[in-house]
């Protein structure tokens, strides 16, 4: 398969691929519920984490706001520091700055370690088509290289495969059969890509967060080759979205706390690094050039549109990919672009601008709000979901049956006595689909509800229909009601009059 | 005091049954509850499908429906937390969206009003059977009404409370997401019988019957004998046997 091939077709074409494959779908659950129950257990443990996520929050929400101001300031510092500093507005031209550079160096191998941002430029394409060699050295975006994939989930790339379908990768590519035993496998990369570390003429990476005081940029990992990335080569390249910036180090302690908890449920990662520029004289190690290239590719959308200017909040954690049940049965690849889940499914239209162009994919959501309620930075991508399904119906490109059928709601609910009539009319109409209080045919829009269950029917009367009876009767059965109900019920309506909204409202 | 049932047309059309449990339970109370008959739908699956013009159509009839009431009680989370979407919807109309956060303030979920504004935790009730909760994404997550349902399940005697694995996951209903993505809400639903199934419960239990028509659908699919009841049903079937 090639990486096109992940986002070939519909999303329910490729959500049907996914559901038929049960390895996938257990690796997927096997994996999301230890990263689940690892961030639910380190948030209880971290203790008052609703004030951690609004910490963050806030700080995420004031950046974007001033965002210009942060990067300028950003670029400024991380230029006193040595480093090029690049602004890249499409994908194109982020590729074309990291080809040239490749080209000016002479470069023969590219060493990576994992980054989002490069999945989202197809980098090793491009490098490819040069004659230029792209090397994964994260254990996950290795594997999803081989199998020639892309990643189906922000941070674990290789997600959908069980460490049966790896051995067998990675048997093919040691050319000997290698059993399936995770630290076997690990070693065997490792072993491999020490030799690329030292013949790399080129590191490139991605950035977690970009400090905007001392133009530093920090790099949260677990294996540890974003260190070598960003020391053995002599050229380092950084790529990173505009929206990654923080005002300082104070604030990452904030984003420290949040970022490994909700990705993965550790109180830290394992290496976290901070890099302030290229290697000066004193310096033991580093690459003697450094190139940041800030990427907009669509991010800037976003900016000044009050509905979805907080998707820029995202701190690529993938917690609303383990924490969301659609995900849960459809992994990473149905969603059709680099990122998956929830996030990627509001990410992938809101980065496009032409309406024409999106697919289905805020569609592939019940709005349950898991993916909300996982949010380190509390994005309410529920209700991304919701604009940008109507900002397709409102372009016009709505589906033509569902547009009929909503006019018909419309039709029917605009006044009770309409509502009455239509469910008199479906009454009549079930009469001739409805056995034993069920309906089970498979037509129209029963179609995809009776394929998995059995449709309840409309009752005799209707609530409304009995209403005036049931009233009758209650005045035999009203209680007289206590003073404290009464009394309960009068300071709730004084407290709601004083401005304080009570339970279930904000 | 003007206290109205905000009945929800799935439970007017479908389950009239759940509104009556609810009328009958309150007046043991003294809370009389009335029923403007204008509502129709809150205009969500208008709303949730992109289609806000329609959904004003509906959500207006909402809006004039309660408009002098003091408190609007409805069995749903889900539809209660669609008032709370009306501020959006309304936006650029000052004079709806007056009546919209007015009403927003007052409309409570069935379990939220008994629990937290009348303070009702017993209703001495029986009911001697094994039961499983699923709590309703809308209601639990963004209403909050987590503890409520199980405060009033708590009191209720005779009957054994299961824990349902992995309650939190949505059922897959969805509203239209059910019918256009049907493979994966199938797949959802699938996954929460099955789960229903391993309690062992007699009995699934919920404050969202829309969720509850899902799971009951796919339970009568798969030939499950298990009951499904709205907890207003199950209290005041209860406090009847009681």
């Amino acid at each position: 398969m090639s990486r096109q091939d992940n986002a070939a077709g519909s999303v329910k074409a490729r959500a049907d691929l996914a559901l038929n494959d049960e390895f996938l779908r257990k690796a997927v659950r096997f994996t999301t519920e230890r990263l689940r129950r690892g961030k639910k257990e380190a948030a209880e443990e971290q203790g008052s984490w609703e004030e951690w996520r609004e910490r963050g929050r806030q700080i995420r929400l004031h950046t974007i706001a001033h965002l210009d101001y942060y990067l300028n300031l950003f670029a400024d510092n991380a230029r006193a520091n040595g480093v090029h500093v690049h602004f890249a507005e499409t994908s194109a031209e982020a590729v074309k700055i990291s080809l040239e550079i490749a080209q000016q160096k002479a470069a023969k191998t590219v060493l990576k370690s994992k980054s989002m941002v490069t999945e989202e430029l197809h980098i090793n394409d491009a490098l490819q088509a040069i004659g230029v060699e792209a090397i994964e050295s994260d254990l996950g975006e290795y594997i999803i290289q081989l199998a020639g994939e892309s990643p189906s989930h922000i941070i674990i790339p290789a997600i959908h495969r069980n460490r049966f379908q790896i051995a067998e990768l990675l048997s093919e590519d040691a050319g000997m059969p290698l059993p399936p035993d995770t630290s076997i496998l690990a070693g065997y990369v490792r072993k491999k890509l020490r030799e690329h570390f030292l013949e790399a003429d080129i590191g490139m990476t991605g950035c977690n967060f970009a400090i905007a005081e001392t133009g530093s940029m920090v790099l949260f990992e677990n294996e540890g080759n974003a260190r070598m990335v960003t020391t053995l080569p002599k050229t380092q390249i950084t790529l990173m979205g505009m929206e990654r910036i923080i005002p300082s180090w104070a604030d990452l302690e904030v984003m420290a706390t949040l970022l490994p908890r909700s990705a993965t449920g550790q109180k830290l990662t394992v290496y976290m690094s901070g890099i302030t520029g290229p290697r000066r004289s004193e310096d033991a190690d580093g690459p003697d050039e450094m190139h940041i290239i800030i990427v907009d590719n669509g991010r800037s959308n976003q900016l000044g549109d009050p509905e979805l200017q907080e998707l820029l909040s995202c701190i690529r954690c993938g917690a609303c990919l383990n924490a969301c049940p659609v995900y849960r049965h459809i992994g990473g690849h149905a969603y059709g672009g680099p990122y998956s889940g929830p996030i990627g499914a509001v990410l992938k239209p809101a980065l496009q601008k032409n309406v024409a162009e999106w697919d289905d994919i805020a569609n592939a959501s019940s709005l349950c709000g898991a993916c909300y309620e996982a949010c380190p930075v509390k994005i309410p991508l529920h209700d991304m979901l919701v604009y940008l399904r109507r900002r397709k119906v409102d372009a016009g490109f709505g589906d033509k049956a569902e547009a009929a059928g909503m006019k018909g709601f419309a039709a029917a609910m605009g006044s009770a006595k309409r509502m009455k009539l239509a469910v008199k009319a479906g009454r009549l109409a079930q009469k001739l689909v409805a056995r034993d209080g069920g309906i089970r045919i498979r037509l129209g829009p029963l179609k995809g509800w009776n394929t998995y269950r059995v449709a309840p029917i409309l009752a005799k009367r209707s609530f409304r229909e009995q209403w005036r009876e049931l009233e009758h009767e209650l005045q035999a059965e009203l209680k007289e009601q206590k003073p404290d109900v009464q009394a309960r019920m009068e300071r709730a309506i004084r407290e709601r009059e004083a401005g304080k909204g009570g339970i279930g409202h904000d | 005091m003007k206290v109205s049932l905000f009945i929800t047309c799935l439970n007017d059309a479908f389950f009239p049954k759940v509104g009556e449990a609810m009328v009958r339970l309150l007046a043991r109370y003294g809370i009389r509850l009335q029923f403007p008959e204008l509502q129709t739908c809150c205009g969500q699956p208008a709303y949730n499908s992109g289609y806000w013009a329609e959904a004003r159509t509906s959500a207006i009839t909402i809006l004039e429906a309660f408009e002098d009431s003091d408190f609007v009680i409805a069995p749903s989370g889900s539809c209660t937390y669609m008032i709370h979407h009306y501020e959006a919807l309304f936006k650029d109309n000052p004079l709806l969206l007056d009546k919209a956060l007015k009403l927003k303030q007052k409309t409570y979920e069935f379990t939220q009003f008994l629990v937290q504004v009348v303070g009702i935790t017993n209703m001495g009730a029986v009911f001697p059977h094994k039961v499983t909760y699923h709590p309703s994404c809308h209601g639990s997550r963004l209403l909050g009404a987590r503890q409520e349902p199980m405060d009033l399940l708590a009191n209720v005697r005779g009957l054994e409370l299961v824990p349902l694995p992995y309650a939190e996951d949505c059922c897959g209903f969805g509203g239209t997401f059910a019918v256009k993505m049907a493979p994966i809400s199938g797949a959802m639903v699938s996954e929460k019988v099955d789960h229903v199934i391993e309690t062992e419960a007699e009995v699934l239990v919920g404050l969202d019957m829309a969720c509850l028509m899902n799971i009951a659908g796919h339970l009568r699919y798969r030939d499950e004998p298990v009951r499904v009841m709205h907890l207003a049903e199950l209290l005041y079937e209860g406090v009847r046997g009681a």
